[in-house]
């Protein structure tokens, strides 16, 4: 099953958010995590996580900076801000109405 | 759509993918690293999952999706990059930013030389507008563009011989700037303060070119450099403008006159130090924004061509002859020169094996356009050239109107032998390119000879 474009769109951000909660993180294993919780469903493509990592940055949602890894290859680490966690909060509140609204109806259909 | 080439080396591959990235507006340099760190993670994944070297790169590259979509996604997030940025961001030069940071540092030091060098006669109580000194109009060139000439042999890096003797150029150039005995306000000393700085560019040009002045591109981008100059500097004096009004206007309002501020020190001093930035500025800027000047060439040759064949109608309707007076020949001496830098900077924007399009042939109606109105004007000026004399002023301007004359009828030439496809387009332009040292010889030769020839006159 492949998602549509607009609601990959619209959980990215959310997504992001929430894995970095998780702890800083780097582009490769973010879409890895992403991969690996929706159990290969939700397949982005990889290169287009970066525009959203940049976006959120210039939002002040997350920092970036420039490190190491364990290959010696410099690497782009990114942390969430407190900005950032407000957000996935906010988020993560507007997702539960439409989870909850979208559950209700599919319910009643169900029952009906 | 981007294609690999296989049986390359995994390094290799990346490298080009990286190259592929790089050529992309809207993805800059950190995020090409980011993006390639990327790819090199998921080739080390799938290369331990058992995929060899560069079936893991095609897969990887597959994943991060096709060059278009990304850096149509990069752009939509840095919209701002598709506006490139001139000074702020470095990103256009592989260069170290150190190596930037030293060209400012002499692009600054420069321009405050030549700035000084102006006030540097005034210690010497040369003033600056001082009533009938002809001092600083004749040497104008020589503050400035020994500065300029600096500048470019210090950046292509000149050889000791080659600077040597350029620096005895202007070295020339001062001595017969000053030497005449020129009769105070004569005509030959105005003609000396017109034509030096012609005569002088071309030392500019070989400094620009590196010393290598007889390859025809780099003729070809120092005209562009030159053009693009001018409309930098026109800009920037505009900005100076602003700057003395809002001086002057400002101390008027608590009563205090700051004229001899403005008159003796802003303008002069800013004016030639100008010289430098706008230079600096071309250098700096030149693959980051389209040249203007072909802009200005595209736009106004249709305008001129216009205005041309107007006059000529006009002209042949009402039978009214061109009045025959003093100024007449620099009028025509102007046309033909903006025509000529008409057809030199459409050229130099052109690509030289584009067929021939329209364009191409209202350029050269502008030309034959030109040819007409200036052979109607000598023709009438001829007739009566014993009733004037040989003045210097008029030899002056005959000698320009005949050289640029001359260099049109050729381009005429070239021009329709290009639209029958007889010719290359490449011909015209070295044409155009190997007519340029005329220009100047010819203006060396009116600084030198004509003093001695007029009697100072």
């Amino acid at each position: 099953m492949d998602l549509g474009k607009d609601l990959v769109a619209a959980s990215a951000t959310p997504l992001v958010l929430a894995i970095l909660t998780e702890g800083d993180s780097y582009g490769y294993a973010i879409i890895k995590r992403v991969t690996e919780l929706s159990g290969g469903h939700l397949q982005w493509t990889d290169g287009m996580l970066y525009p959203v990592l940049h976006r959120l940055e210039r939002q002040g949602l997350v920092a970036a900076k420039w490190g190491i890894s364990d290959t010696g290859r410099r690497r782009r680490y990114y942390r969430i801000t407190k900005d950032g966690r407000e957000q996935l909060a906010a988020q993560r509140e507007q997702w539960r109405v439409v989870d909850e609204t979208l559950h209700a109806i599919w319910m009643k259909a169900q029952m009906a | 759509m981007t294609a690999f080439s296989d049986h390359l080396p995994l390094e290799e591959q990346i490298a080009q993918w990286r190259g592929f990235l790089r050529r992309r507006r809207a993805i800059h340099g950190a995020d090409v690293d980011e993006l390639e760190g990327h790819l090199r993670d998921q080739v080390a994944v799938l290369t331990a999952a058992g995929l060899a070297g560069d079936e893991a790169f095609l897969v990887a590259v597959k994943r991060m999706g096709s060059l278009d979509a990304l850096s149509r996604e990069f752009a939509r997030e840095h919209s701002e990059r598709l506006w490139k940025q001139l000074v702020i961001a470095p990103e256009t030069a592989v260069e170290a930013p150190l190596a930037r940071r030293s060209e400012v540092v002499v692009v600054i030091a420069l321009a405050a030389v030549a700035a000084m060098a102006i006030k540097l006669p005034s210690l010497f109580g040369v003033v600056i507008d001082g009533d009938g000194e002809m001092f600083y109009p004749r040497n104008l060139s020589l503050f400035v563009l020994p500065v300029l000439t600096g500048y470019f042999a210090w950046k292509r890096g000149l050889t000791a011989a080659r600077s040597v003797a350029l620096a005895l150029t202007f070295a020339a150039a001062a001595v017969f700037a000053n030497v005449f005995p020129f009769v105070p306000g004569s005509h030959t000393e105005v003609l000396t303060a017109l034509h030096l700085p012609i005569a002088l560019w071309l030392a500019v040009g070989v400094a620009y070119a590196g010393g290598h002045w007889f390859a025809a591109g780099a003729r070809m981008d120092f005209v562009r450099f030159s053009g693009e100059l001018f409309i930098y500097y026109v800009l920037i004096a505009l900005g100076g403008g602003v700057l003395t009004a809002f001086t002057i206007l400002m101390f008027q309002a608590i009563g205090i006159n700051v004229e001899w501020l403005t008159g003796q020190w802003i303008i002069p001093c800013g004016a030639m130090g100008a010289v430098i930035v706008a230079s600096w500025l071309v250098e700096a800027k030149q693959s980051v924004v389209e040249n203007m000047a072909p802009v200005l060439t595209r736009l106004f040759t249709p305008l001129f061509t216009v205005v041309l064949l107007v006059f000529l109608a006009t002209m042949t309707w009402t039978g009214n002859p061109i009045r025959v007076e003093r100024e007449v020949l620099i009028a025509f001496d102007v046309l033909l020169a903006l025509v000529v830098g008409l057809v030199l900077y459409s050229a130099s924007a052109r690509d030289p094996q584009a067929a021939p399009d329209l364009f191409d042939a209202l350029q050269l109606l502008l030309v034959i356009a030109a040819l007409v109105v200036d052979g109607v004007a000598l023709a009438a000026i001829a007739a009566r050239i014993s009733e004037f004399g040989f003045t210097p002023n008029r030899m002056a301007a005959l000698g320009e109107n005949l050289i640029l004359l001359a260099n049109l009828a050729w381009t005429a030439w070239l021009y329709a032998q290009f639209l029958r496809g007889d010719r290359p387009f490449d011909e015209l332009e070295r044409w155009q390119t190997g007519y340029l040292p005329v220009y100047s010889v010819w203006a060396a030769l009116v600084v030198i000879v004509f003093p001695l020839v007029f009697g100072y006159a």
